[in-house]
């Protein structure tokens, strides 16, 4: 039963976090809850589905199937973040400012929080459709007691979800001042570690080469095996034992969505009237 | 695009063809057959890992940064290093308490 809660806890932290960071940083934005809801149910749908279809995802591309789908998934979730957080750089501060909602930026505040239902959906699929297939295979063995199965899966899944609120909690205590320049980090580094973590799908599969491996390593420091590992994996990509194009995926990301915030901003302020304000 | 993905997936391909002498992994009772594999330093290797359990398993080794689900009853393919010479740790994360292997690099 706690091997069951443990494996289950594990694959539910990384989605968990990610969830949490989002909830934070849509903060002010109308029906968010709504919509995170959209991106946890069809996530959940589609865990089932890509469970299911394991097989026949696995034997595409000459068996490369699955690494070509992780690195896709994550590759549209790094762009919808980028996408989030270059919006955020020229409207987040007018939408924590005022607590009423103009037209505009409820339709503005669609746009950008259907962005976010994809990134939250793939983050519950990726780890979901493996805790499916896990849960489905000790549920089809038969000296596992089912009911106790089913409780250790349970524990592991509030587990996750726990620690999930419990940076949505902490993040919420951030003061006004810091708090879209906080989020917005949180979310740029996630952004460039789903980026590292897509590179190391395409250097699974072998079509990237991974220019040195690995270029450093921490795994004596905290390993990817531990829960701090898979915590810090979630949030920023972290690896014990990072390729060359690992890193060099994850710098070209940060750079490029920052450079996209910047000119965001500046853009922004030298426009005070923006139709959505007007 | 297509073209290019196209191109990119028959090289992948013709790598994988071109790799010499794989090994075979059997999954089984969730166990690994052989659980401790010796592989040629300094060389990409093809590792064929063949599930024969009724449940899917995940391959997985943060030594060789490999993560791969091998659905019930079929076969997987990962390609190793070219690897330093040393050992590395992998688990079936569905069953890690039985299914654990190393692989020796020489």
């Amino acid at each position: 039963m706690f091997g069951t809660a443990l494996v289950v806890f594990r694959e539910t932290l990384e989605a968990a976090l990610i969830v949490g960071i989002i909830a934070a940083a849509t903060r002010g934005i109308p029906g968010r809850g709504r919509w995170i809801a959209g991106g946890l149910a069809a996530g959940l749908v589609g865990s089932l589905l890509v469970a299911g279809g394991a097989e026949a995802i696995s034997k595409v591309a000459e068996g490369m199937g699955q690494e070509l789908f992780n690195a896709s998934i994550l590759g549209v979730a790094v762009v919808m973040l980028a996408w989030h957080n270059i919006w955020m750089s020229s409207h987040g501060r007018e939408l924590a400012a005022s607590a009423k909602q103009i037209g505009g930026a409820i339709r503005e505040g669609s746009k950008e929080m259907s962005v976010l239902l994809v990134v939250i959906a793939v983050a519950v699929l990726r780890e979901g459709s493996e805790t499916v297939l896990f849960l489905y295979g000790i549920s089809a063995s038969p000296e596992n007691s089912a009911a106790l199965m089913a409780l250790g899966g349970a524990i592991g899944l509030v587990g996750g979800i726990a620690v999930g609120a419990l940076l949505f909690a902490g993040l919420l205590r951030i003061p006004l001042k810091w708090f879209f320049s906080a989020t917005s980090l949180l979310v740029l580094l996630l952004a460039a570690g789903m980026a590292a973590q897509s590179a190391r799908f395409l250097i699974q599969a072998d079509m990237l080469p991974s220019l040195a491996n690995p270029v450093w390593d921490t795994s004596g420091f905290v390993d990817n095996g531990s829960l701090a590992g898979k915590a810090l994996q979630g949030l920023l990509g972290y690896d014990a034992q990072p390729s060359g194009m690992q890193i060099t995926f994850f710098f070209t990301v940060l750079i490029a969505i920052a450079i996209g915030m910047a000119w965001a901003r500046r853009r922004s302020e030298t426009v005070p009237a923006t139709p959505a304000t007007a | 695009m297509l073209r290019f993905i196209a191109a990119a997936l028959l090289a992948a391909s013709a790598s994988a063809f071109a790799a010499e002498g794989d090994i075979n992994l059997v999954i089984e009772n969730h166990k690994f057959t052989p659980d401790r594999i010796e592989s040629p330093a300094g060389k990409k290797v093809k590792l064929v890992i063949d599930n024969r359990d009724a449940t899917a398993e995940e391959f997985e080794s943060h030594d060789l940064k490999i993560e791969k689900v091998i659905p019930a009853k079929s076969k997987g393919t990962v390609f190793l290093g070219p690897l330093k010479a040393g050992e590395y740790k992998f688990v079936g994360e569905f069953n890690e308490k039985t299914a654990k292997g190393v692989i020796v690099a020489k």
